[in-house]
């Protein structure tokens, strides 16, 4: 397990009060709207929302990697003390990739298809300091055996299309760990791939964060993967930070609604089949025209007319907090894990024409399985090149 | 390379046998690459039939051509992961669900037609109202549910969900998993769900096969297989899921299974899994067999589960191996 966070008081980024928009010929998205996180060294904080929260673009105001129409608009990322959104494009250089590093979704579009492994990570190498072309190779090596990838000397030739998709993922793992990053900021980094590659890309990042002590902002979907690999999280929805807590609490008692709901809408593997999802009705808002109040109301179970009209304020217990006005005073939410799934709303069927309603049962002459396969193949030509 | 050498065949199913009953859903999972939708889309007759057979009520459907093919068309229809794709960007959601029925000829007139897609609409729950909008106009999950509806609109008596919610988000997610669910309870619909999350494809289906290279090494009713599985993949991909519980993670032992899925082209002697099987030959001694010998699938026990494994059972859920992963340290 990694070293509590209370022995290292001081975090390595400070994100403050952090606002970026996009300016688009239909209005303004607020895509981040006040976000506030500690990172600490050594630990590993989950950003967890569903498409179009924000976390995205969270994690790219982090490196000010922010482009046109898009634009940070307020607030302070200090990192090594210094503001980073007050620093020259230099200056920046030398923080991305040495200080703060990014690992993307998806490696192929990140990786030249025409460049060798071993000079991509080289290049990303020698980018910074003052290495000869050996030392550098040989760190190259070093770097593809941290991160589990066999043979290294010889795959440093190979291409990246003669890489899977998980050998693909360690590869730009390698690169982020380069120039020995303070933070390691992971976009998904395990979305495309297989829940067994996931479960090894999940071990390895575990493994340089206790290890390196690497920092690491691990933005992902899947509360699983967060249950499995974070220290703490951030629960972000429709641009904002509705609650955050050590990984433990939040899981035990969510104190913000929709993380209960998400929960809730989450498949599990041990727990009674027979118990429904909860689904989440309804829809995130859109972002150019976030509803007054709180911005989860519409879809809320407990919302009454004040989360409809006020923003809720953040209740703030140090390493938990949360903006609900149900819970403002710190009290836990109603179970919802009883209450009953809403039947779908179905209209009457009108009985004319042939309807799919009414299938007759099968008779006794009838063969017992709808469909059986027998010894199936399927086969493919393959170019016998490579 | 050698531009004139003979093509080489890839055997994407290799063999496969099984049978899905009326009113049943029988859940197809396993890793990219492994053929489920390979075996999805020759059952509908996307991809050709090397060898075997489909019967389909009685009827062999493996050749069928012309007039019989559109017959089954209309007892087979298949959702895939993407709706976007799968609707054509110009057409209104009430033409798209109109077009089945018209090809099939399904209704007698105009108004027929539009009392059908209206039917249609509320069976999905989306608002029988609004069929004059677009797919860029709805959310993700409700294209999803167009594409069932418009999967729906022929009657079919089997439905195939290649990853149908794979693309979604959680909340979303959900909702059509209900609305799957609901529909094959009340339509008495046979289903595949075809899936590559084993805990989503748990809450879905009766039975679950579960599929390596080509073949099935696993197949039993959904609770068994996902609780005590026989054969050593399964086990290891049931523990590759994180589960949503930092109690149960932070207890779990952890199985990572090394390497990835060997090529279909050239694929292991014997099981096709021992190469990267936490209790085959390459982790115990003496387990020629899995080299030499191709497991069949069969009983394993009394689960109701069969495997095709030599020591089906033998790694467990609760005591599976240690960690297999071995890092070495950076300024070693």
């Amino acid at each position: 397990m990694t070293p509590s966070p209370a022995t290292t008081p001081e975090p390595v980024l400070q994100v403050r009060g952090l606002s970026t928009r996009f300016h688009t010929g239909r209005g303004t998205v607020r895509a981040v709207d006040d976000v506030s996180f500690d990172v600490r060294r050594g630990e590993t904080l989950g950003l967890v929302g569903e498409s179009g929260s924000g976390k995205s673009v969270t994690a790219m105001s982090l490196l000010n990697l922010v482009r046109k129409p898009g634009h940070v608009e307020a607030g302070e990322i200090r990192f090594r003390g210094r503001d980073i959104l007050a620093m020259s494009d230099r200056e920046l250089r030398g923080i991305r990739g040495n200080g703060l590093s990014m690992v993307f979704q998806d490696p192929m579009s990140s990786l030249n298809p025409i460049m060798r492994i071993g000079d991509q990570i080289v290049e990303a190498i020698h980018g910074k300091g003052r290495t000869t072309p050996s030392q550098a190779r040989e760190r190259a090596v070093r770097l593809m055996e941290l991160v589990g990838i066999p043979d290294p000397t010889l795959r440093l030739s190979d291409y990246p299309h003669r890489f899977s998709g998980g050998m693909r993922q360690r590869v730009m793992i390698a690169m982020a760990l380069a120039n020995e990053p303070d933070v390691i900021i992971a976009d998904e980094p395990t979305t495309a791939l297989d829940v067994t590659v996931q479960a090894q890309i999940l071990d390895i990042l575990g493994d340089i964060n206790r290890r390196l002590g690497t920092a690491i902002i691990l933005i992902t979907h899947n509360l699983g993967v967060v249950a499995r690999s974070c220290d703490r999280v951030a629960v972000m929805y429709a641009g904002r930070i509705v609650e955050q807590a050590r990984t433990a609490e939040l899981f035990a008692s969510p104190r913000h609604p929709y993380t209960q709901a998400l929960l809730a809408a989450t498949p599990r593997l041990l727990a009674s089949r027979s118990q429904a999802l909860m689904p989440i009705e309804g829809q995130p808002p859109n972002l150019i025209d976030v509803p007054p109040g709180c911005a989860f109301a519409p879809r809320c179970r407990f919302a009454d007319a004040t989360c409809r009209q006020q923003s809720p304020p953040t209740t703030d217990f140090g390493e938990r907090s949360f903006a609900c006005w149900r819970t403002a005073g710190g009290a836990a939410l109603p179970d919802i894990s009883r209450s009953s799934v809403r039947p779908l709303t179905v209209l009457p069927r009108t009985q004319t024409g042939p309807s799919s309603i009414a299938r007759p049962e099968p008779g006794p002459g009838d063969p017992p399985n709808l469909l059986e396969v027998r010894d199936l193949v399927v086969r493919f030509a393959m170019p016998s090149a490579a | 390379m050698n531009p004139f050498a003979k093509d080489r065949q890839l055997q994407a199913v290799d063999g496969v046998s099984f049978a899905i009953g009326h009113a049943e859903t029988v859940g197809l999972v396993g890793e990219s690459g492994c053929g489920k939708s390979s075996l999805g889309k020759a059952l509908m007759g996307i991809n050709p039939v090397a060898a075997g057979q489909i019967v389909f009520g009685g009827q062999d459907i493996t050749h069928v051509r012309g007039e019989q093919r559109q017959w089954v068309r209309r007892q087979l229809q298949i959702v895939f992961q993407d709706p976007m794709s799968a609707l054509n960007p110009r057409m209104t959601i009430g033409d798209a669900l109109a077009e089945p029925l018209v090809v099939h000829g399904l209704c007698k007139d105009a108004a027929h037609i539009q009392q059908r897609v209206g039917e249609l609409m509320g069976l999905v729950g989306l608002d029988p109202s609004s069929t004059t909008g677009y797919p860029h106009e709805l959310s993700g999950g409700q294209r999803q549910r167009v594409v069932i509806a418009r999967a729906l609109a022929v009657d079919p008596r089997l439905l195939v969900c290649d990853e149908a919610v794979a693309a979604l988000d959680v909340s979303l997610q959900a909702q059509v998993i209900n609305l799957l669910k609901d529909l094959q309870s009340r339509l008495g619909l046979s289903m595949l769900f075809i899936g590559h999350d084993l805990a989503t494809v748990r809450y879905v289906s009766d039975r679950i096969l579960v599929m390596y290279l080509g073949q099935i090494v696993e197949e039993g009713p959904a609770e068994t297989l996902t609780l005590q599985p026989l054969h050593p993949y399964t086990t290891s991909l049931l523990l590759a899921v994180p589960e949503p519980d930092p109690v149960t993670e932070a207890a779990r032992q952890r199985v990572v299974l090394t390497g990835d899925l060997p090529s279909p082209l050239d694929p292991p002697s014997g099981c096709r899994f021992r190469t990267r099987c936490p209790i085959g030959p390459a982790q115990r001694k003496g387990r020629e067999i899995c080299i030499t010998e191709t497991p069949r699938l069969k009983p394993g026990g009394n689960t109701g589960c069969k495997a095709a494994c030599h020591f089906p059972g033998e790694m467990k859920l609760a005591s599976a191996a240690p960690a297999m992963t071995t890092l070495v340290p950076v300024n070693a």
